[in-house]
């Protein structure tokens, strides 16, 4: 392809880029401003993360969110790579139409009616809400992320490798795991971080679903945002940005390096 | 022996996922449905007749004569909600058509960029998607407010004298949603543009068609699908969106995910709050069924 990069496109590239950027990064730069006022600047200070470590209700919240983000995540994971599975090699089953409708249909599905169906899910089952009933939640409407990024590594896979598998005596059970596994874990590891992103972000369906005792942090900052703009806040965002781009950075490195490897790999195979 | 494994394994493959959605997804929608047909009471649940499975078949008979469609008819006949599901549809269909005009340039811009900075431009795109939807919204009201870092941007450079009303206005709610679903419409333009065979366009160029018009009857008619999908990944969570409308929204911002919201937490009346999420998942049922369609025939075609 004839890659003419022209000003146009420069042009278009840096105001998107700024678009996107500019907020997120006057936000953190906010948070380390010694006024109250998030809007003018007074000197550098780190005494708002001082002070939301001091914050017992901030804290709690936070363990929170990262005991339902594991634990939804990781289910999640196992769900959704079963449901890709399904989709991917099971072409004809009954009922196919309608499971294939309830894969794609939470990726797009307002999160009020998710939230609120949930509830009354569980108020008519008589489960008392809290830790667990956001964690079932975020199970139900991360798995199906998973199971998207999951099938879109499942369709390219090169099937005679399990059939090889398959042929020399390996149960479906051990191929899967040592063939199909092994090709697919990067997708599957991308799978898990999703979940356990979109886990971490969730307000409105952990809102619904949670009850006394399970507040999770975006549902605190939502209520302290509420009472108005404050360099506490601030903080806590920049410390959540911090973790999810420190992550997503380790992942991309990872996963370039695999690249180069396999890349090295297959020259090496060449030449002998 | 094999084969029997196979079997049970395949089974258990659809099976497992299959009832999870089944009991997660399906079962509490048919729940919302019955609620949206109760009444409402002082009570816990706040809702009455509520189907009591033990009372066997009478009793449900019974529960099912007492069901009314009152609460469908209350949202035809009050305008408020007519009101809030017209201006959700109208919000989340300029806030799409805007999402498309910032985010196909950068779609474009990053499927011709050299291959050596490609990967780098769309980590850069999916970063902000990482982070939390409700910190990016929240960053907003400091850059929007009257006080805040735009007015005094603007005051400083001259551009104006007193400070512009933005937060608190369907202008905001534009911007929120603009920025927040950006790379939702970038990413499957950007992989349609990026798959797309430009000696095309060249062959177009050469035979003097104006890159303009080469623009137009080639690159975009390609592009259709990503367009397409991801049109719908911005319009369909858009006209239920929440938090968007709740924190840069002021008194005129009607949108339904907020009716819905309020009509929930605040007045606690689950039956007609249920109704109105019937009504919006009616409203999006072509959309989303339109949507599913595209991302299975994307799918099939990729293999």
């Amino acid at each position: 392809m004839n890659t003419t990069w022209s000003r146009f496109n420069i042009v278009s590239l840096v105001i998107g880029f700024a678009f996107l950027y500019l907020p997120i990064v006057l936000l953190v730069v906010f948070s380390f401003n010694e006024s109250r006022l998030v809007t003018v600047w007074a000197g550098f200070s780190t005494k708002w993360y001082v002070s939301l470590f001091n914050n017992k209700s901030f804290i709690d919240a936070a363990w929170v969110t990262i005991r339902v983000g594991l634990i939804s995540a990781t289910v999640a994971t196992i769900l959704g790579t079963l449901g890709a599975l399904a989709l991917t090699r099971y072409t004809r089953f009954r009922g196919r139409m309608l499971f294939s409708a309830m894969i794609y249909a939470p990726l797009v599905m307002p999160e009020v009616i998710t939230g609120l169906s949930l509830l009354l899910l569980f108020v008519a089952i008589g489960f008392d809400r809290g830790i667990w009933t956001v964690t079932l939640a975020h199970i139900t409407f991360t798995m199906c992320f998973v199971a998207v990024v999951v099938q879109s590594r499942l369709v390219t896979f090169d099937r005679s490798l399990e059939e090889a598998a398959m042929d020399l005596g390996a149960t479906p059970v051990t191929t899967f795991f040592k063939v199909t596994l092994p090709v697919i874990l990067p997708a599957v590891v991308s799978g898990w971080m999703l979940a356990f992103t979109l886990s971490l972000d969730d307000l409105v369906i952990s809102s619904f679903t949670s009850g006394p005792g399970a507040t999770t942090l975006p549902m605190r900052i939502y209520s302290q945002v509420r009472l108005g703009v404050t360099p506490e806040i601030n903080a806590a965002c920049t410390i959540l940005i911090a973790i999810v781009a420190v992550g997503v950075v380790i992942a991309s490195v990872a996963n370039k390096r695999r690249e180069v490897q396999k890349a090295r790999d297959e020259q090496a195979a060449a030449r002998h | 022996m094999q084969k029997l494994i196979a079997s049970v394994v395949s089974r258990l493959v659809i099976s497992v996922p299959y009832l999870w959605m089944l009991i997660f997804f399906l079962i509490p929608f048919i729940i919302v449905f019955k609620i949206s047909l109760s009444q409402v009471t002082m009570a816990i649940p706040p809702y009455t007749p509520t189907i009591d499975i033990w009372a066997g078949w009478q009793g449900f008979i019974n529960s099912i004569s007492q069901f009314s469609w009152d609460n469908y008819v209350f949202l035809g006949s009050d305008p408020l909600y007519v009101k809030a599901y017209i201006s959700s549809v109208i919000i989340a269909g300029i806030s799409t058509f805007l999402t498309l005009l910032v985010g196909y340039p950068i779609a474009y811009g990053m499927a011709r960029a050299p291959a050596t900075v490609r990967s780098t431009l769309l980590m850069l795109v999916i970063l902000p998607f990482w982070t939390s939807f409700l910190i990016r919204v929240y960053a907003w009201i400091g850059i929007l407010k009257p006080e805040g870092l735009l007015n005094q941007f603007l005051i400083w450079a001259n551009v104006i004298d007193t400070p512009l009303n933005i937060l608190n206005t369907n202008t905001a709610v534009l911007i929120g949603i603009v920025y927040s679903y950006l790379p939702f419409l970038v990413l499957p333009i950007y992989s349609t543009l990026e798959k797309m065979d430009y000696s095309l366009v060249e062959a177009a160029e050469d035979l003097g068609c104006p890159p303009i018009t080469a623009f137009w009857k080639i690159t975009f008619p390609l592009s259709l699908p990503g367009v397409v999908a991801g049109c719908f990944l911005v319009f369909i969570p858009a006209v239920g969106e929440f938090v968007i409308p709740d924190l840069l929204g002021g008194s005129e911002t009607l949108m339904i995910g907020k009716t819905l919201w309020n009509e929930f937490s605040a007045n606690r009346d689950w039956p007609l709050s249920s109704a109105v999420a019937v009504v919006l998942l009616a409203l999006l049922v072509v959309p989303i069924v339109l949507f599913q369609r595209s991302e299975a025939k994307a799918q099939e075609s990729e293999k």
